[in-house]
């Protein structure tokens, strides 16, 4: 099955040369990656819902990770969403076991590798059924 | 089953989502769900626009949503996007034109990929379409991929099709050729501030005088859809061509040809299916597709050989009932 990823810019986070780079290039891995923009938590689990994600990829550089990640993270659970929710940009390492304890799947810092993502997608994507 | 129908019943985007999810991919559980909601779709007004990249067709959608919206009409949007021949990845990008619907509860936006279909459409368009009829939506708009000359699959599932075009696509020319310029209900110069649109509108005006077409008249508007102007008159253009389907029985009619030509689908996909598995079920086709492959013999006789061969088995299984 094709793995659709919701791709985002977090709330007011400018920059989004990055997520629209890491978009390009998992198309290129064989995804379909619906591109969001700028987005708040709410809407963006509304994107996936609506779109069928299999993933959300959420990209911030501002600093907001860890305020609006973890959001992401608790509404669409609570909506019951189960997709992955994987983030990249610029992350300190120090906040990276916080984002995880909160459901963060992963965070992918600068130079990280585009086939480490895809693979990483492709090992942890749940294929569920109604 | 008794699940796909409390699915449908719950009447929610999460529940939504997730039977489209399952039309969208083709699983083994969809054939239910379509079938489910075969019985229940009918009442939504199912609105086309097509047109080149780039002429602002997903604006466009997002200004004739926000307005419909504000009216308390629950609005489905299918919107495609083209799959990479080469990686089969998408970048499915109409939802960035549309960011101003995000907090508007009653529009639903779903994108496809093309998948490798080649109408203008992803091959599953109708099928979510379908789906979202049943799920009573008022009004379904699909916008197409950009499209050229011959990408009319969105006839075959709209009520109503609107071509959105640019100023400055060529000359006079252009508007007489065949194919694109003539599936249309209305046509819509978009950048319309752009040099060249009353010339555009002015040959669209010649070429539609000239079909001599009898009954509906396809209006032309101009509209700046960033700016969001000529969009009320837009969505009024619609409504009046729903009206002149609903009095001239044409939207019933359509309904029907669509429900013929869904069974017409439905059946070459179960026979191609069918050829598939026996073609692999029984050795020695094997043998003679490779003979075709290697030019040994002729792809029209082992064709026929494969179709016959299926036919002549199943008869001998059933005693003849399936094949007359």
């Amino acid at each position: 099955m094709q793995i659709k990823v919701v791709m985002s810019k977090l709330g007011l986070d400018i920059h989004w040369r990055g997520a629209l780079v890491v978009s390009r290039m998992l198309r290129d891995e064989g995804m379909e990656v619906v591109y969001l923009g700028n987005q708040f938590p709410e809407q963006i689990v509304d994107a996936a819902i609506q779109e069928g994600a299999d993933v959300i990829g959420l990209s911030t550089l501002g600093g907001n990770h860890l305020t609006l990640g973890p959001k992401v993270v608790q509404i669409a659970r609570e909506k019951g969403v189960d997709a992955l929710i994987i983030m990249g940009g610029v992350i300190p390492e120090d906040d990276i076991p916080a984002l995880k304890e909160a459901g963060i799947a992963e965070v992918f810092g600068p130079e990280t590798r585009i086939e480490s993502i895809a693979d990483f997608i492709r090992s942890h994507v749940k294929n569920t059924i109604a | 089953m008794e699940k796909i129908a409390e699915y449908f019943d719950k009447k929610d985007d999460v529940s939504l989502g997730k039977l489209l999810k399952e039309v969208e991919n083709e699983t083994p559980i969809s054939f239910d769900i379509l079938k489910h909601s075969s019985m229940r779709k009918g009442k939504a007004h199912i609105v086309g626009i097509t047109g080149p990249p780039g002429s602002g067709k997903s604006t466009l959608v997002s200004k004739i949503c926000k307005q419909l919206a504000a009216k308390g009409l629950q609005i489905g949007v299918v919107c495609i996007d083209p799959t990479s021949p080469f990686t089969q990845g998408a970048l499915l990008g109409d939802r960035i034109r549309m960011q101003e619907l995000a907090k508007t509860p009653n529009v639903f936006i779903k994108s496809l990929a093309t998948r490798g279909n080649l109408g203008g459409l992803a091959a599953s368009a109708a099928d979510v379409v379908q789906v979202l009829d049943a799920y009573e939506k008022d009004v379904i708009l699909i916008e197409t991929v950009g499209v050229g000359q011959v990408e009319f699959d969105v006839l075959g599932i709209a009520d109503t099709i609107v071509l959105v075009n640019v100023p400055g696509l060529g000359d006079t020319l252009q508007t007489l050729k065949a194919g694109i310029m003539e599936i249309a209900d209305l046509y819509v110069i978009n950048q319309a501030d752009r040099p060249g649109a009353n010339e555009s509108v002015k040959d669209l005006k010649m070429m539609i005088r000239e079909s001599g077409k009898v009954g509906w008249q396809p209006p032309i508007l101009q509209t700046v859809a960033t700016e969001e102007k000529g969009v009320k008159e837009l969505i009024e253009s619609i409504h009046e061509h729903k009206a002149h389907l609903k009095s001239t029985n044409l939207w019933k009619e359509k309904r029907q040809e669509r429900n013929v030509a869904r069974l017409d689908t439905m059946i070459q996909g179960l026979l191609s299916r069918k050829v598939e598995e026996y073609i692999k079920e029984e050795d020695g086709w094997q043998h003679r597709i490779q003979e075709v492959k290697e030019g040994k013999t002729d792809p029209f006789t082992v064709s026929h050989e494969i179709v016959n061969g299926l036919i002549h088995k199943n008869n001998s299984k059933s005693g003849g009932r399936y094949v007359k």
